[in-house]
């Protein structure tokens, strides 16, 4: 028997529901835009999934749980951040 | 009105509401969650004197229905406290949902259900409730008397809280037949029943590390959880007889754990009974015995997780089984008790011929003339007399 769970019924370490790669069904990403940003902040306070990250006074975007609903893209003031799609294979 | 605390030793007058009143106030639940139904709804006045008296020191949630009632215990339970809650008939379907998803996220919530019959407009006994839920992964404990009721909630949180399992229990009882039958019980004493329910460390909701409880989860962690869920409810049977054993070490009483065999060494043919009808049962195969029958008695007290291998060992070499049911398998043309003793036979190999009995439903009484017209039957068919496989006590 291959066991994956460390405890009986539905209880897990809240770390690893943060840690699990939820975006991976995202059909276009967020692409920041250098030199157009601001610095408001606006993509960080609005991204429903905390995806966005601070980073020097400017902002990046964690892949690993982005599912590309674009949020970001349409409170920008700035029109910094594109929507791309993402490769098709 | 004067409520008196739980003395030593002391005996008293207790309807069955009472009595698991008692039982609760003993093991001192953190929450107590219900909605009242009949025939319960004593049972929640019973533990609101006590908690106004200033004997039970526990939160009392008044919720808005059964499905928030089992929500409030699951929450708490998730929290890491101790919870009851009580329930009956259609309270029983209406907190559905969150029934089974106390069981999957393994709280040790124990319930108490009064047995009844369900709509339309069925106020009265009967076991067709518990039986829609038997399939839920919870642990089914039925009881014949008052005293066992008490008894076998204490034995619930020990059963529920232990490692090893860690599953919720569901002590049930034949609603206004035990509800509201009053017989003298002994009371145990605080110290003994705390001696035998020390709080046990288990994973709870807090940061230290921060868990997540009753989380959704993928296709392979459900499978391994339902796996794990079901291993337990093995591992229950084994715990459920310690416990009992335990028990009846600290204060006198035992009840065969599983199963209960009255009268059953010498026996030809065997009577199956669960609940409050087995007093009347052991009249019968009493009275029977007098009159030269070799028969004997089997109280089944915990119906999931089904103890078949103990039936098994103890229905071998008999030459008939007649079982009373007080529920309907639908489909099946047979009660819930019989289509599990099927099932028994079937995995032990055995050709025994077994007979059902459709008793007491609607509240309608299961007399001593039902059940040695039973036993006769079985008696019958223990003779190569040709049989029905079910009989229809009231409709004959």
């Amino acid at each position: 028997m291959q066991f994956k769970l460390k405890y009986e019924g539905n209880w897990v370490e809240s770390e690893r529901v943060v840690s699990l790669p939820t975006g991976l069904w995202r059909f276009q990403k967020p692409v920041m835009k250098t030199g157009k940003c601001c610095q408001c902040g606006w993509c960080y306070i609005f991204c429903p999934t905390g995806s966005v990250h601070e980073k020097d006074g400017y902002f990046v975007v964690d892949l690993e749980n982005c599912k590309g609903c674009g949020v970001c893209a349409s409170v920008c003031p700035n029109y910094a951040i594109a929507m791309v799609k993402e490769a098709v294979e | 009105m004067k409520v008196e605390g739980a003395a030593k030793g002391e005996i008293k007058v207790c309807d069955g509401n009472r009595a698991a009143a008692y039982g609760v106030l003993l093991s001192k639940p953190n929450v107590v969650a219900i909605y009242p139904i009949t025939p319960q709804t004593s049972l929640i006045e019973y533990l609101t004197e006590f908690k106004a008296s200033g004997l039970l020191n526990a939160e009392i949630v008044e919720v808005e229905g059964e499905i928030s009632a089992m929500g409030v215990a699951i929450g708490t339970s998730l929290a890491g406290g101790r919870t009851f809650t009580a329930t009956s008939s259609m309270g029983l379907n209406f907190m559905f949902d969150t029934y089974f998803m106390a069981s999957l996220s393994r709280v040790p919530v124990v319930m108490v259900n009064a047995n009844r019959e369900l709509s339309p407009a069925a106020v009265s006994a009967g076991q067709q409730d518990i039986m829609s839920v038997a399939d839920t992964g919870w642990v089914h404990i039925h009881t014949e008397g008052c005293q066992e009721i008490l008894d076998s909630i204490i034995m619930a949180y020990k059963l529920a809280e232990a490692p090893e399992v860690l599953l919720p229990v569901t002590v049930c009882y034949d609603g206004f037949y035990l509800s509201y039958l009053a017989e003298p019980i002994k009371i145990p004493s605080q110290e003994d029943v705390d001696r035998f329910l020390p709080q046990i460390p288990r994973p709870r909701l807090g940061l230290d590390p921060p868990m997540s409880g009753a989380s959704t989860m993928i296709p392979e962690e459900l499978t391994e959880a339902r796996y794990k869920h079901q291993a337990a409810l093995e591992r229950a049977k084994s715990k459920i007889e310690e416990v009992d054993k335990e028990f009846a070490k600290l204060f006198g009483r035992s009840y065969g754990g599983l199963i209960e065999e009255y009268r059953m060494d010498d026996a030809e043919i065997a009577l199956v009974s669960m609940g409050s009808h087995t007093g009347t049962a052991r009249a019968a195969v009493d009275k029977k015995r007098q009159q030269g029958h070799q028969v004997g008695l089997i109280k089944v007290r915990v119906f999931r997780p089904f103890p078949w291998e103990r039936l098994a060992e103890a229905l071998r070499h008999k030459k008939a089984v007649g079982v009373i049911d007080r529920s309907i398998c639908f489909g099946w043309n047979c009660g819930h008790l019989f289509h599990e003793l099927q099932v028994t036979l079937h995995r032990t190999g055995f050709t025994t011929p077994t007979l059902d009995f459709i008793d007491g439903l609607g509240g309608g009484d299961v007399t001593m003339v039902h059940i040695e017209r039973a036993i006769d039957i079985t008696h019958d068919a223990s003779r190569g007399k040709p049989f029905n496989e079910l009989t229809w006590l009231a409709l004959e």
